[in-house]
């Protein structure tokens, strides 16, 4: 349900109809900005935003993706971690 | 210059001058078919080989909008035909064409087509011999349709078929895939997405006997148009009674068609080419196919993108990035855009 | 990392992150003794999960102990024939132009499919975005435009955005066929049927950009189950499962946000206040295979009634409408809420195929019985 996919917002069409442009892979496409334009449209420019329907319906929040992606890493450390005492355990036995 | 209309009209139909005059002017005086009988009467040396054979296909093209980035009906209609013949390892030599068109058709736009058709034809080293011309009243065509057929000429000792296919060959394609598709999509306007696509529409006789005296050992071939690489492997695959395996990782994809993809919720494997071929190596010889392939522009990026296997016969699947496998089956119908 | 070295979609995408979180999802079942007989059953109520768990294999990557109960979230599944028919009828009308997302041409209704019709003379229309349809209605004047306003909250908004532009512009010839829908009482309803097993839900993330966390508290407070809300990358959808298995695993029920880069706590206002103005629910509403029901669809309210579709032909809900049966044998209700597999239904791969499709789930690309068919066909047949 609900392909929506990240697109770069690289420039105000219609500030009065508040349209956008937006980037995805190389691919251009008008897009509505009404579901985001809470402060000035040009704040807007250079945000990613997910795009659903040619409408960006939420700003991506990087710190947020940063953090997921960090999560993930340190599950990584974790595993190893939990790797090593297995080994250590095996060893010892 | 009898032809003053700048429309097709009924009469340009009609059997009479104006047609004559169309005919004359804007196909005839292009394509220089031998002759003036209706008939093209044709001789090549090839034809003399022992244990040469002739090659004969035919295709008809509808394409909205008639002309794109990167084309028009005209070449595709050169193109696709040079293309039938080539991936069966013949040299194409002739192609006739046939054109219904569409009253009120601007017969600037019949020009630049006509042109189109001659450039490509002559790059690709066939003649246009023989044609016709039909007119429809407005509302009963799309501007413009054409039928071309294909002569070519097998030398003897190639043949290629789905059939030779044999386990551990492996599956090779001329270079990035889906951008014709894409470019279409985005050229119609509908959907209102812009790129600066280019559909991958060429002609690819002389780059596939470039790859079988580089590499005589290649198997099958084939071009993937409509229905993209997907169809083009489920065919093979089903005609070889064998399963084939391709890499997602190795497929190679220009990130505006990724994009276009991703929007529109199509898969990439689908997407329609007219100018690029598929086909199957045995391993020994792989490198040198590749050379030869790459040597050419319409070759340049070519890459090994899966194998031939022993299995589920007619099964293609597709390796994920996570080491998962996924079947890639027939398309069911045509492509739609989705939303979720 | 800076956002301008971040790429949102690949690096959700990375094979050595999505070992270590295979690795960590077996260990968690191992703990939890879950195998493939008795195995953790996990909704993912999306259809876009449903896509995404098929087109990267994570159904056969993870644990065996992790079995996935593909959910009601594909609107195009979801609806019933009666409403097919009702689009058909409209688009059929002389003078109309019937827009529609690409994802509706092929369901079947109880005569045609809106492909059929098209062939049969309608002037149906695929296009990207409701604003398309829009643009359409200001270029022919002359003819009636409605669109087919179709979806869950995610796509609401862009409607109801489109019936304001429209008001504003005082357009006379433009209408939304409204068969838009909502998450949250479904999921009532399924959790509320006693032959349920589900012990834990994968959220819809887009769905959730609009509406936020908040009104999912019920999975957890009223009913004790655990639900994550999840992005569409192969890592959002990984992460998510060990999220839902780790609440089994210290017996907790929480609605966790995995999805935080895209979903705020508490949606999208922007969205919400344009659904809120322009709809309202109406009292029940038929969905395929779990009939009606209550409150779970939304209506035009009376202000835009001049936008309205149903108002505008006299059709649908408007009338009181007849009831249809759905096709004899079809299994999509049992497979759609989780009962049985889409292989277990007598018809899968016999009477309803992709090319011949019976029910809806074999028509939409992200209904589980097409996914299952596409992906893994063989592989199913083979079992």
């Amino acid at each position: 349900m609900c392909l929506g996919i990240p697109g770069k917002i690289i420039a105000i069409t219609d500030a009065g109809s508040l349209m956008g442009m937006a980037e995805i892979s190389g691919v251009r496409r008008e897009v509505s900005l009404a579901p985001v334009a809470v402060g000035p449209l040009e704040a807007l420019i250079g945000q990613w935003a997910l795009i659903h329907v040619g409408f960006a319906m939420a700003i991506i929040d990087a710190d947020e993706a940063a953090k997921t992606l960090q999560a993930l890493a340190d599950l990584g450390e974790a595993q190893e971690t939990l790797d090593q005492l297995a080994a250590a355990e095996r060893a010892l036995a | 210059m009898a032809l003053r209309d700048q429309r097709v009209t009924m009469a340009h139909g009609g059997g009479g001058r104006a047609m004559r005059d169309l005919i004359d002017e804007v196909f005839t005086s292009t394509f220089q078919p031998p002759g003036s009988e209706d008939q093209a009467r044709l001789m090549d040396q090839a034809l003399r080989e022992p244990g040469a054979r002739l090659a004969f296909t035919t295709d008809s093209f509808v394409v909205t909008p008639l002309e794109f980035p990167g084309g028009d009906i005209g070449k595709i209609a050169v193109c696709g035909t040079v293309n039938d013949l080539a991936v069966g390892g013949a040299r194409p030599l002739w192609l006739s064409a046939a054109f219904i068109i569409e009253e009120g058709c601007e017969v600037a736009l019949l020009r630049r087509i006509v042109a189109s058709m001659a450039a490509e034809a002559e790059a690709a080293g066939v003649r246009i011999v023989t044609g016709d011309t039909k007119v429809v009243e407005r509302g009963k065509g799309d501007g413009v349709f054409i039928t071309t057929s294909g002569i070519g000429v097998i030398p003897a000792g190639v043949d290629l078929g789905a059939a030779k296919i044999a386990a551990g060959d492996l599956v090779i394609v001329n270079g990035v895939l889906g951008d014709h598709g894409a470019a279409i999509l985005a050229a119609r306007g509908d959907l209102a997405l812009s790129t600066d696509l280019q559909s991958d529409c060429a002609a690819l006789g002389h780059l596939m006997q470039a790859a079988l005296a580089a590499a005589p050992g290649i198997t099958a071939a084939r071009d993937c148009t409509r229905g993209g690489l997907a169809s083009a492997l489920n065919e093979m695959a089903g005609e070889a009674g064998l399963s084939v395996e391709i890499d997602e990782t190795l497929l190679p994809l220009r990130d505006e068609v990724k994009g276009v993809c991703e929007i529109l919720g199509l898969d990439p494997l689908y997407l329609a080419n007219e100018g690029r071929l598929v086909l199957f190596c045995p391993e020994a010889q792989a490198e040198a196919c590749l050379a030869a392939l790459r040597a050419r522009p319409e070759g340049a990026g070519a890459v090994i993108i899966g194998r031939a296997k022993p299995g589920e016969p007619g099964r293609v699947t597709m390796r994920t990035p996570f080491g998962g496998s996924r079947i890639v089956d027939m398309l069911v119908g045509e492509q739609l855009p989705r939303i979720c | 990392m800076t956002p301008a070295s971040m790429n949102f979609t690949s690096d959700f995408r990375d094979p050595a992150a999505a070992q270590r979180l295979l690795s960590a999802i077996a260990a968690s079942c191992d703990r939890l003794g879950a195998t493939r007989e008795k195995p953790i059953h996990i909704m993912e109520i999306c259809g876009g999960h449903t896509h995404s768990i098929f087109r990267y294999g994570l159904d056969k990557l993870v644990h065996e102990g992790v079995e996935f109960i593909h959910g009601p979230g594909c609107p195009v599944c979801v609806l019933p024939m009666s409403r097919v028919d009702e689009c058909v009828e409209i688009a059929e009308r002389p003078g109309v132009i019937f827009c529609t997302f690409g994802d509706a041409m092929r369901v079947p209704g109880t005569k045609r499919s809106l492909m059929q019709a098209k062939a049969s003379g309608a002037d149906v229309r695929m296009v990207y975005s409701p604003l398309d349809a829009l643009v359409l209605a200001r270029k022919n004047p002359d003819r009636e435009v409605v669109f087919f306003g179709l979806g869950f909250e995610t796509t609401t908004p862009s409607t109801a955005f489109a019936i304001q532009a429209a008001a504003r512009e005082g357009l006379k010839n433009f209408s939304i066929f409204c068969n838009h829908i909502t998450v949250p009482e479904p999921i009532k309803a399924l959790l509320d049927d006693p032959d349920m097993l589900l012990d834990g839900f994968i959220g819809p993330g887009h769905v959730s950009m609009v509406i936020g966390i908040h009104p999912y508290d019920f999975i957890a407070a009223d009913y004790g189950k655990p639900i994550a809300v999840a992005g569409f990358e192969p890592l959002d959808l990984l992460q998510s499962v060990l999220m839902v298995l780790r609440q089994i695993e210290t017996g907790e029920a929480r609605v966790e946000n995995q999805y935080a880069r895209v979903v705020p706590e508490h949606g999208n206002p922007a969205c919400l206040a344009a659904m809120a103005d322009v709809y309202e629910r109406r009292p029940s509403f038929e969905w395929r295979g779990l009939g009606e029901i209550d409150a779970s669809g939304l209506r035009i309210r009376p202000a835009y009634a001049a936008f309205d579709a149903e108002e505008k032909f006299g059709i649908g809900y408007a009338t009181g409408r007849r009831q249809v049966a759905e096709p004899e044998g079809c299994a999509c209700g049992s497979v759609m809420t989780g009962k049985i597999k889409p292989t277990a239904c007598p018809q899968f791969g016999r009477g309803c195929t992709p090319d011949m499709p019976l029910g809806a789930l074999m028509v939409s690309s992200e209904g589980a019985c097409a996914a299952y068919w596409q992906y893994a066909g063989a592989r199913v047949a083979a079992e």
